[in-house]
């Protein structure tokens, strides 16, 4: 019998649908979950569809500021020119298309790179003899703890050469003057993104390594495969989903990444779609926009490839659980070189920037190493108008305490709104999977994954630069206020940029609390609010504290999201450095990234020893 | 304390017919067993009666006052509706103690200290776990995490006590033990008790009542001996019994003085006193004769109206014995006490009294005729 039947069959007296009517209002107002997902959806719609709409809206209306290119147009009006500028016109092989394929070499590369490293690196981990694997396994996880684009400065701070101008680094001092290709531009940016990125290919094929089940091998050796064979026919296949997922998350971040080519591309004007979007959007928004929606488009793509691609094939790494023994493969007489190559790589990746970078503030004068250049000025020193142009040690800057404050508070709020959103999202989720609402919310939450940093935080320029008032019954009613240049932008962009991963948190998080024990308090009497604070919040508290920490980390270290949005006031330190490296004041700028080391470093220990969070779980969150 | 009374329930989750007009009373006192494969409906059956799905049609009556209709979309919350309920997964809150657990709903009930902590010691004594009050619940075994479940139930002394496959998680003897327990907890209790299982054994041992359930449909309804002597349908017949119920095929048709029926058994004749009201609608048709393993008389000689069988193999298990026999192409299962040896493709004489016959039809599969096991005592 189908339902509409059964509605057919209720022959029904007038008051009993009078009292359905009632009924159902009453129901659908005591239904918490109703409540939770209707603002959820009216948030969403506002914080994340309304502004790519006003985005797109953007680039095909004309602005007043334009007007002068526009012979005869009128402001308000819509147009292409914005699209025609930055597609056809004499100016869009340097806006566009040079900045594209820019991005596209460096993506590919950095892809290539980054997957062999660290596909390499996971197999030595996971199916190798390697000794001191404890050590190891946490070393080579570092490079992705530092904030990319602090790597940057640790480079130039090696191989800027006197050619650009400004001061010279580490390699020139040592008298071996750096070539220009190699300080900045396309191989700087590659090598700099590739020690970031490998990460992403070292923990994704690590865990599908691990996943395969060894008996698969092993069949093979009872069957009568050589090592090779095995490794050809039957590993490499098994993990190649992870690979095909790696290469295509590190491809999407490296075209849509900003910080790193903005360092080490803009001084030699080599620029990339996203330093393309950052100066255009300063100069005309419009065309600006324009590159935004060009950026989106290829993440999204990515994303689409991606689960194309690994959709039919995802169920491989699931198959056959764990293996209860792997055998390892011994490395004989080549391990003490493979020992020695990976502390040699670590020591190149981590140990030799980092510790550069804390000498270069302790040098008065920028690319002296000797000692007697030694200062501890850009830390303590006294505004001195002779050095720097009269910029004080950090530690006495009322701007560094302020933007100190900014970071902290920026991060503490934002993290613990996007966590509390994220469960309330993840209870959704997981309570309402079977429910239309359930999926709306989750494919909502989803879209901010697709966006590039860069040009979500263009989003929220174009909704937030201007008020949007409409009036209603005589009254004017601001329905977008203008947030530019305010605290409020800085900490809405982080919540809903971070919202995909914590929701994703919140989700798992609210899968493990099974619904019967959510029942069994509604069985008792318990109210939603009681259920909530009594069963399902206490056995979310670790999972949320975890969850919390991971954002925490990702919203400090995070300077392409709000580059754009950030005005000399309301600044975080990513963006002091960024400010000062820029300005070419290298101490000050070094001073400040070690300070991002110490903290993130600081907030990491935290999240691990306290909360048991899972430092592989932030990835491309 | 109290009766029950569900109205052609239907309930849907999307497309997907769950529930199809159920009917059912549970009297005040029974033990009413849900019984039936899984995915027929028997659980949502109880969380309808829970409160905890809302069905599209049909009305549920607590003594006598109204607690859903589904067509006023009016449904009392569950825990106005003076029930609890055991889970299958027990569902104890793992950051409470066993104290807290069965303390939380008195809790929110908002009854005084001095009273709650009263019930919660009876609760746990009457289960028989007082000395585990301070333990967490991952701190204890299985059973013993089944009674803090069935104590936190009990403990507001609920007019009706749900339980959904309570035991499906326990261990072989743990479970026997736990029947005992729940036969007595509900006699002395002298609460109504609904009972889901898959398990027919339980059904059959616990139940005052089972009610049988097949595709979102209940098929019978009845006390566990008349579900089992004489199953309302080919399904239910061969669903309940352990081993499982013979068939074999015949012919039957209805005359003036009665039915007669062919099958390999020879004909046999029954007067419609034998016979349900089904028999009214039919004429000549194809039946099924079903008798239990337990039925069959084995002889080694030759009696009037035996059937030749070929023994295909005995399996002796000590209290009893099974035999496998073979009729033409089709296969029986026959039950003898004590151990029994037999040869191996030895000719035997079966005969099974004419009385214990179960005669379906085989279009409808609806029971004919009635099996009437109290001549034969």
């Amino acid at each position: 019998m189908s339902r509409s039947k059964v509605r057919r069959l209720q022959g029904s007296s007038p008051g009993a649908g009078r009292r359905r009517l009632k009924n159902q209002i009453l129901n659908a107002l005591k239904n918490p979950y109703n409540i939770i997902t209707l603002i959820s959806v009216v948030l969403l719609a506002y914080l994340i569809i309304v502004p790519l709409i006003e985005m797109i809206r953007t680039t095909f209306t004309l602005a007043r500021a334009d007007l002068r290119r526009v012979p005869g147009g009128k402001a308000g009006e819509s147009t292409l020119f914005y699209w025609n500028r930055l597609l056809f016109s004499e100016v869009s092989r340097n806006l566009f298309w040079l900045p594209l394929w820019n991005s596209l070499v460096i993506a590919l590369w950095t892809s290539a790179i980054s997957i062999t490293l660290g596909s390499l690196i996971a197999w030595l981990m996971v199916r190798t003899d390697l000794p001191f694997k404890k050590f190891f396994s946490l070393a080579v996880i570092i490079p992705y703890m530092l904030p990319s684009w602090t790597k940057s400065i640790a480079w130039l701070a090696v191989f800027r050469n006197e050619t650009i101008g400004g001061s010279a680094g580490f390699l020139s001092y040592l008298g071996l003057q750096s070539p220009d290709w190699l300080a900045y531009g396309p191989v700087a940016i590659i090598a700099v993104l590739s020690i970031h990125y490998y990460a992403y290919a070292y923990l994704l094929v690590s865990a599908a390594l691990r996943s395969v089940n060894s008996e698969l091998e092993e069949m093979g050796e009872i069957v009568g495969a050589n090592k090779t064979m095995i490794l050809r026919k039957i590993t490499f296949p098994l993990v190649m989903p992870a690979i095909l997922s790696s290469i295509i998350l590190t491809f999407s971040k490296s075209m849509g990444t900003f910080g790193v080519p903005s360092f080490l591309g803009l001084k030699v004007n080599f620029y990339t779609i996203s330093t393309s979007l950052y100066s255009t959007i300063q100069r005309e928004k419009g065309t600006g926009f324009a590159i935004s929606l060009v950026l989106i488009a290829i993440a999204s793509i990515n994303i689409f490839i991606n689960q194309k691609l690994i959709g039919s094939r995802k169920s491989y790494a699931t198959i056959g659980g764990k293996g209860g023994r792997t055998n390892t493969l011994s490395l004989g007489k080549w391990k003490g070189l493979i020992v020695a190559l990976l502390i040699l790589f670590l020591m190149v990746a981590v140990i030799l920037p980092l510790g550069i970078l804390l000498y270069q503030t302790f040098m008065l004068k920028a690319g002296d190493f000797g000692l007697s250049n030694f200062t501890l000025h850009y830390w303590l020193g006294e505004a001195d108008p002779l050095i720097s142009d009269g910029l004080p040690g950090v530690f006495k800057s009322a701007q560094f305490w302020m933007f100190v404050k900014n970071t902290l508070m920026l991060v503490a709020l934002t993290s613990i709104l996007a966590t509390v959103f994220g469960q309330l999202l993840g209870y959704i989720n997981s309570r309402g999977r079977h429910l239309k609402s359930g999926k709306l919310v989750e494919q909502m939450v989803f879209i901010p994954y697709l966006i590039p940093s860069i040009a979500f935080g263009a989003m929220y320029l174009a909704m937030f630069a201007t008020p949007t008032r409409i009036s209603l019954f005589g009254q004017s009613i601001t329905l977008i206020p203008s947030l530019y240049g305010t605290f409020a932008i800085l900490v809405l962009v982080s919540i809903v940029k971070h919202l995909p991963f914590a929701s994703r948190a919140g989700t798992s998080n609210m899968l493990q609390i099974s619904t019967e024990l959510e029942e069994a308090g509604q069985l008792a009497g318990a109210s939603f609010i009681t259920r909530f604070l009594r069963i399902v919040f206490p056995l979310a508290k670790n999972g949320f504290m975890s969850g919390l920490m991971l954002i925490l980390i990702s919203i400090m270290k995070e300077l392409d999201l709000i580059i754009i949005l950030m005005t000399p006031t309301q600044a975080t330190l990513p963006y002091m450095a960024y400010t000062y490296s820029t300005s070419g004041f290298q101490q000050p700028a070094s001073a400040v990234a070690i300070v991002m080391f110490v903290l993130v470093f600081f907030f990491y220990w935290i999240a691990n020893k306290f909360f048991h969070a899972d430092i592989a779980g932030g990835l491309g969150g | 304390m109290s009766r029950i009374e569900l109205k052609n329930i239907n309930k849907f989750y999307g497309s997907n017919h769950v529930l199809k007009d159920v009917d059912l009373v549970i009297e005040d006192g029974e033990f009413m067993t849900l019984l039936g494969p899984s995915g027929c409906g028997k659980t949502t059956t109880l969380r309808v009666i829970a409160g905890l799905e809302k069905p599209q049609q049909g009305t549920i009556h607590l003594d006598g006052k109204l607690i859903a209709n589904a067509e006023e979309q009016f449904f009392e919350p569950p825990s106005k509706r003076g029930l609890n309920l055991v889970f299958q997964s027990y569902a104890l809150w793992p950051h409470m103690t066993v104290f807290d657990n069965v303390a939380f709903g008195l809790k929110v009930a908002k009854l005084p200290k001095s009273k709650i902590h009263e019930l919660v010691d009876s609760a746990l004594s009457r289960m028989q776990i007082a000395e585990f009050s301070g333990r967490y619940p991952s701190e204890l075994s299985g059973g013993q995490q089944q009674r803090v479940a069935i104590a936190r139930a009990i403990a507001s002394s609920p007019k009706l006590l749900l339980l959904d496959e309570p035991l499906s998680n326990l261990d072989a003897k743990l479970r026997i033990d736990m029947r005992s327990e729940l036969k007595r907890l509900h006699q002395e209790m002298g609460t109504t008790i609904v009972y889901v299982t898959h398990d027919q054994v339980e059904a059959l041992t616990l139940s005052s009542r089972i009610a049988i359930f097949f595709d979102g449909r209940i098929e019978q309804v009845g006390t566990p001996m008349q579900v089992y002597q004489n199953p309302a349908t080919l399904r239910v017949a061969s669903f309940i019994g352990n081993p499982r119920i013979n068939i074999i095929d015949g012919t039957a048709e209805v005359t003036n003085e009665g039915l007669v029926v062919n099958s390999p058994f020879g004909e046999q004749r029954f007067d419609f006193s034998q016979c349900t009201p089904v028999v009214k609608g039919l004429d000549k048709f194809n039946c099924k004769l079903g008798f239990r393993p337990e039925q069959i008389l084995i002889s080694r000689t030759k009696t009037p109206g035996s059937l030749a069988a070929k023994v295909y193999s005995d399996m002796p298990a000590g209290s009893e014995t099974l035999i496998q026999l073979t009729v033409g192409g089709q296969s029986f299962l026959a039950k003898q006490l004590g151990i029994k040896r037999y040869e191996r493709d030895e000719t035997v004489f079966l005969s099974i009294p004419d009385a214990l016959l179960n005669i379906y039809d085989d279009s409808s599969g609806q029971l004919v005729k009635l099996s009437d096991s109290d001549e034969m005592q």
